[in-house]
């Protein structure tokens, strides 16, 4: 096995280890505080944008776009348990690199994937939109609810929770790092969760 | 064009001898209202979870003294607890007093569950201890009718914790049999045999339980159910290999055998069709966050040993079937739990290597960081296509007229079966004997009224 140098992270998955893990645990602590809030109507409304638009690609099904979004070696997190946890020792609701997201909507584009057979349709409400500064300059906190409308196969029914995104500040904008989505029934069982969150 | 069919015979409508199972349950085929009719779903909670050994918890959910988890059997709310003195006990969530549940987390640890209603309180051997101000009463509290009522055998096969209702059960390793081999098997491939429940992927679907239990050694619908996983496993690849590919060619005639038991317990093995030798495992596993990298620091920091650390990390080639609500596939503890005629819950709780022994040292995190990886694949690309499937089994069977579910592959083919004695029937992996045999044992439970003996502590 090389040297896990260059790597392209839609083959393989050498930059998720232990430090990649401690990283995302650590920045995903204790960061929404008042004290680190960005009051400035201009960047939450550059963040609030953005946020609006990846729910609408969603929505779209747009997923190539949608996964533009994020950054090369990204992280898409859904903790299991409210309290979130370390991944490395306990199972998410879902996590994934970016292979793994280019895995789910590979899967989603053969055809045969029942559980979405038909495809669902939603509708993403994004509110509640708070931004929070880091150590770095370059990278922003953001905090934000959602409420997710789902016609399941003619089934209406709703997701909700708050999402945090990690966000490095691009030349253009923003390009998501990492997300944690925290569904408020993550620890329950629940019906067919096969759309992306 | 239109042409004009002869009707078809109908089979008889046989919802109003819902009691008659010789009616409903056939070699060849069973009734739908098994899946439909909520009369029967209430008699199963009776005759099929009152009647047999059910799971209810993995010890390492309640290590210590006092620990409790939340569990079911049937639909009876339970508290499984390790009660102060170390005995596990299946306590009935339920207060003696006006029947208000008494716990109302999940888990924890706690010496005594207090009824949120009115006070009254119980040691967490299920002893009443106190009830607020006793004077108003003229009864004796220290009777058993007010202690908690409880499961009254509980017993834990390596870790496994069973319970049953029925004073006429066998004693549980009889219950088990020969299912115990697989059970054995798929212990001690881990460190010290030991394993530890951590989290779970929760899911349900609009269906009854035994779609479920159906699936659980169904080697046919692989390759149709999980097209698109094993599409996705396989995007990168040459021919295919990952995952479940070797279902793809004549899975009737290939290396995976099924194995039905006694008391409708069943194994499929999927290990012959993997090469015997260190790393085999990890070869077929699909691509999960960080395989390359800890795939790299192992061979680096474990040279000798790197391929039988990876195989840890990898999903193990079985399902085993322990009825009704229990499976065991991968590295997974999937259970089942009825909700309603049709509504399932099914958590597939996934399991960490804890190595007691410290026998892999420095690689148990790697491992088991591999290991959680690896396990939530199949939930989550996998499993929820089967649930849409039961779902959709559920929707078809709203047409009465025609009411006959089949389970007939492979019945007068003698020839693909084999005996193995103690009662086991081998055949291929794609065959529904299993089925054929659960749906006897199913038949004959429900047509048998079991020991319903619940117990109270009395001292």
């Amino acid at each position: 096995m090389g040297a896990p140098a260059a790597q392209d992270p839609s083959a393989s998955s050498y930059y998720v280890g232990d430090a990649f893990y401690r990283e995302l645990i650590e920045a995903f602590a204790d960061w929404d505080r008042d004290d680190l809030a960005i009051a400035e109507p201009a960047r939450r409304d550059a963040v609030r944008a953005f946020l609006e638009r990846e729910a609408r690609l969603l929505d779209q099904a747009r997923y190539e776009d949608w996964l533009a979004l994020y950054a090369p070696e990204c992280a898409y997190w859904i903790p299991g348990t409210p309290e979130r946890g370390d991944p490395r020792r306990e199972i998410t609701f879902a996590f994934h690199d970016r292979r793994q997201l280019e895995d789910r909507i590979f899967r989603l584009r053969t055809g045969y994937a029942w559980s979405q057979h038909p495809a669902s349709r939603t509708v993403r409400s994004v509110s509640n939109v708070e931004l929070f500064a880091t150590e770095s300059a370059h990278i922003v906190m953001a905090r934000s609810n959602f409420l997710i409308a789902e016609l399941l196969d003619g089934d209406l029914r709703h997701w909700a929770g708050w999402a945090g995104h990690r966000l490095q500040i691009t030349a253009d904008g923003y390009s998501i790092l990492a997300k944690q989505v925290n569904l408020i029934d993550c620890d329950r069982n629940v019906r067919n969760p096969s759309i992306a969150f | 064009m239109t042409t004009q069919q002869k009707p078809l015979p109908l089979e008889p409508i046989l919802s109003g001898r819902v009691h008659d199972f010789d009616a409903l349950v056939h070699e060849d085929k069973v009734h739908r209202s098994l899946y439909t009719d909520p009369a029967i779903f209430d008699l199963e909670m009776t005759r099929i979870f009152g009647a047999v050994w059910v799971f209810l918890a993995h010890e390492s959910q309640v290590p210590r003294p006092n620990d409790f988890v939340r569990a079911r059997l049937g639909l009876r709310p339970l508290i499984v607890v390790r009660d102060s003195n170390g005995v596990l006990r299946a306590l009935y969530n339920r207060c003696t007093h006006r029947g208000a549940t008494v716990c109302r987390q999940d888990r924890g640890s706690a010496k005594a569950f207090q009824c949120p209603y009115h006070g009254w309180t119980y040691l967490n051997t299920g002893k009443l201890s106190g009830v607020p101000w006793p004077e108003g009463y003229s009864c004796d509290f220290s009777r058993p009718e007010f202690n908690l009522m409880q499961v009254p055998r509980v017993e834990s096969y390596r870790g496994f914790v069973f319970g049953t209702l029925n004073a006429d059960a066998p004693a549980l390793t009889d219950y088990l049999g020969p299912v115990r081999r697989p059970l054995d098997e798929w212990l001690d491939r881990h460190p010290g045999g030991a394993l530890e429940v951590r989290e779970a992927n929760r899911l349900k679907f609009n269906g009854n339980w035994k779609l479920l239990y159906d699936n659980s050694c169904d080697g046919y619908h692989v390759v149709f159910s999980h097209r698109s996983l094993l599409m996705m496993e396989n995007r990168f690849q040459e021919g295919d290999g990952k995952g479940m590919s070797y279902y793809k060619d004549s899975p009737d005639t290939g290396p995976v055998k099924l194995y039905s038991f006694p008391n409708a317990h069943h194994f499929k093995d999927k290990r012959d069709a993997i090469p015997k030798r260190p790393g085999a495992l990890w070869e077929i596993e699909g691509l999960h966050p960080g395989m390359e990298h800890y795939e790299a620091a192992l061979r680096r920091d474990f040279p000798d040993r790197a391929d039988a650390l990876l195989d840890l990390a990898s999903s193990e080639p079985v399902n085993i079937n322990v009825f009704p609500n229990l499976h065991i596939l991968g590295n997974h503890i999937q259970v089942s739990e009825p909700l309603s005629v049709a509504e399932t819950a099914t958590t597939w709780y996934g399991t960490a290597v804890v190595d007691p022994d410290g026998e892999i040292g420095e690689a148990l995190g790697p491992i088991n960081a591999l290991r959680m990886r690896t396990q939530e694949q199949f939930p989550t690309f996998g499993e929820v296509d089967d649930l849409a499937n039961f779902e959709q089994i559920q929707a078809g069977l709203a047409a009465e007229e025609d009411a006959w579910i089949y389970m007939h592959r492979g019945l007068g083919l003698p020839e693909r079966y084999s005996a193995a004695g103690d009662g086991t029937t081998v055949g291929p992996a794609t065959d529904e004997v299993f089925m054929r045999d659960y749906m006897r044992v199913y038949r004959r439970l429900m047509q048998t009224e079991p020991a319903i003996a619940p117990t109270r502590e009395t001292a």
